[in-house]
């Protein structure tokens, strides 16, 4: 009997190696897959039937039996008609979950190449059309044209040009990345292949952070199996050392070049001057992954899905304290309620939801009075935040928003590059700030209710924060007078006051996006969120 | 170590863009990478010392010392901390009897934080001595300190 099992690190940290053994020691013919993408079922094992595979999850391996003779009250059925599958337009990840990830003939059974065939029989500028006419937008979190990109390196002289695929996926909250490398990593593969079609690039490096060793043992056996079909074109795993910092671009491309992970000055664009000085294509593990897809069906099959001037699908990873947690790929425009109510389910704990972090530590915190949210690199651009990499972190109603804004300066300050000095030394003044706030705030909001009370106007943070607020009572001299700790003004508006004026210089004054949205999680836990910072009069005035 | 480096860039090149592949080979190898291999792998690679002890230094992963015996990998980023990792980290700390971020006196174990496993939906999370482990409670740490006395 053939048995289906993940060995995506999630399912194998809840347990799935145990199961698979179990099944094997009974006889059963175990393969094991990537994950389907909904950990509240994870251990999940699909027994093949007459009528298709059927699940099971989650399950231990002492279930066995009880799975064999399709006894057992976890019976799920067929795993693609849930209906946390059912909703979904997998166009990344639609073999993720449902083959052998290492399997060439699997691969190539589930329409694997057919986006490379089509790229090769095409000349590069028309391979960089389609990418251009797809609307394909980075997925990396800054939302730039790939096909835009893609030209600047075709157009760009060059003896040798590269391409590197940024696998450092850092933020928390997503998972994206590291489940389609262990779950289809020659999906990856074959985008990249295009790429270099596309723009003359003969050598390939993915740079994979040291966290995910599972996705580097996967990449580096698929990129040994594949060699052969992606020639001339070669590719290299690179591992990460920790760095949070490297997952930005000019960061990485140090990195690979043997640097401290120190972020680079624009111009010139990685396009121009990247890797070892020359044009490099540079793009996130899902905008490589989308491009297969993109060539197989067509631009116009990709862009009819979508929302604006976000095109296509999006891999939303719905994370933390939430029910229904995993990877849920849709075309842009559900709310972000639907995701988190709808399909997420809700809290785990069963507690009402009382801030969502959308896009890893640079992202805004959004109340539920924010859930008509859609999701579009616009939408959330003008409402004060981002969508980055997709990940939405859940929290419930006992989260202290100020010491989630405290560590967000926290994170900055541990991975900052130390290159510019708003992101080297602000997150250290800031961690301090917040510790004063907090200390001169009446009392630890350590459970709130959920208060339907604060919900703000449409039309975004930036609108709310009345520049002609930040200098009243004159707080912001009287909080810097630093010298003589005495004569620090520590009272909650002054330091408050300091806390955006730091903010504002973090966000125009650094380099790159760690210092530069850093500000997002703090400001927006500020605004949304001014009872846990003490609920000063100024803040909730101008809040409404 | 002079022989072990030797060989490794024998089989994988002496440029520059091989320092850090090299220095994980290293940390592989002995465990950490001590000041003294700095100036080999300086010379290896034609670069200065102060150049890759900048590089040692910039990156989390590299020790200059020694790990415990065993390594527990605490996740402190958001998505544990909304699962109630906070307490976790804490608990951790006292079951194992180290801080976080140091090495216990006998050697046994070294706690660290990590930022992130990418396991967001199911955390807290951790790796002990490189295997994954979701869902981490009293429980589980009670399995860890255990397995860590052993």
């Amino acid at each position: 009997m053939k048995i289906y099992v993940s060995r995506d690190m999630a399912s194998v940290a809840l347990g799935a190696d145990d199961v698979a053994q179990a099944f094997a020691d009974a006889g059963c013919e175990v393969i094991r897959t990537g994950s389907r993408g909904l950990f509240s079922i994870e251990p999940l094992v699909e027994v093949e039937t007459a009528d298709g595979r059927i699940g099971y999850g989650p399950v231990g391996p002492w279930d066995v039996a009880a799975v064999l003779d399709g006894s057992h009250p976890n019976r799920l059925g067929p795993v693609d008609q849930l209906s946390f599958f059912a909703g979904q337009q997998r166009f990344t990840f639609a073999r993720c979950g449902v083959i052998d990830p290492v399997s060439l003939t699997d691969y190539a059974a589930k329409d694997g190449w057919k986006g490379l065939d089509a790229a090769r029989a095409l000349a590069p500028q028309a391979v960089v059309d389609a990418v251009k006419a797809s609307g394909l937008r980075g997925r990396g979190g800054a939302g730039f044209p790939t096909g835009i990109k893609w030209q600047t390196v075709l157009d760009a002289p060059g003896a040798q040009k590269y391409i590197v695929c940024n696998a450092d996926e850092g933020d928390s909250g997503t998972f994206a990345d590291r489940m389609l490398m262990e779950g289809d990593p020659y999906c990856l593969i074959e985008g990249m292949a295009i790429a270099a079609h596309a723009v003359g690039g003969t050598q390939g490096y993915i740079y994979i952070r040291s966290e995910y060793p599972f996705a580097i043992y996967t990449m580096r056996l698929a990129i040994e199996r594949a060699a052969h079909l992606i020639a001339p074109f070669t590719l290299e795993v690179r591992e990460g050392a920790g760095a949070y910092v490297c997952g930005e671009e000019t960061a990485l491309l140090d990195s690979i070049e043997g640097k401290r992970g120190q972020v680079r000055a624009k111009p010139p664009l990685p396009a121009l001057k990247g890797l070892f000085g020359q044009p490099t294509v540079i793009n996130n593990v899902l905008s490589l992954a989308a491009v297969p897809f993109i060539l197989a069906e067509g631009a116009e099959a990709y862009a009819a899905v979508g929302f604006g001037r976000s095109r296509g699908t999006m891999p939303v990873q719905l994370a933390g304290n939430v029910r229904h947690g995993g990877l849920y790929e849709i075309g842009f425009g559900i709310t972000l309620g639907e995701l988190v109510n709808d399909i997420g389910g809700g809290t785990a704990n069963g507690r009402p939801v009382r801030a969502v972090q959308v896009g890893g530590p640079l992202g805004a915190y959004f109340p539920p009075s924010m859930f008509h949210l859609p999701f579009d690199y616009e939408s959330f651009a003008a409402a004060g935040g981002l969508i980055g990499h997709a990940g939405i972190t859940v929290f419930d109603d006992s989260v202290d928003m100020a010491h989630m804004a405290r560590f967000a300066m926290e994170f900055c300050a541990a991975e900052s590059c130390g290159k510019c000095t708003p992101c080297r030394i602000g997150s250290t003044r800031g961690v301090e700030i917040v510790d004063r706030i907090m200390a001169a705030r009446p009392t630890p909001p350590s459970v709130m209710p959920a208060k339907a009370g604060i919900s703000l106007p449409e039309g975004g943070a930036e609108e709310k924060r009345d520049p002609s607020l930040r200098w009243d009572d004159g707080g912001l001299s009287k909080a810097l007078y630093s010298r003589s700790p005495a004569r620090i003004d520590t009272s909650l508006d002054a330091q408050t006051t300091l806390l955006r004026d730091l903010c504002d210089t973090m966000k125009y004054g650094s380099l790159c996006a760690l210092g530069g949205f850093t500000p997002y999680p703090v400001l927006s836990a500020l605004d949304y969120f001014p009872e846990d910072f003490g609920a000063t009069a100024p803040i909730k005035e101008a809040a409404e | 170590m002079d022989e072990f480096i030797e060989g490794w860039t024998a089989r994988h090149g002496a440029t520059r863009d091989q320092l850090l592949p090299l220095l994980h080979a290293v940390q592989e190898e002995a465990g950490y990478v001590q000041d003294a291999v700095v100036p080999l792998i300086a010379r290896a690679l034609n670069l200065s010392r102060a150049d890759v002890h900048g590089v040692v230094t910039f990156y989390h992963d590299f020790r200059r010392t020694p790990a415990g015996r065993h390594v527990v990998k605490l996740c402190r980023a958001e998505s544990c901390q909304a699962r109630g990792g906070a307490a976790i980290e804490a608990a951790a700390a006292q079951r194992l009897g180290v801080a976080m971020g140091e090495t216990r006196g006998d050697g046994a174990v070294s706690l660290e934080p990590v930022y992130c496993l990418g396991l967001c939906a199911v955390g807290p999370n951790a790796l002990v001595d490189g295997r994954p482990m979701a869902r981490i409670d009293t429980a589980a740490l009670d399995r860890i300190a255990a397995e860590v006395a052993a």
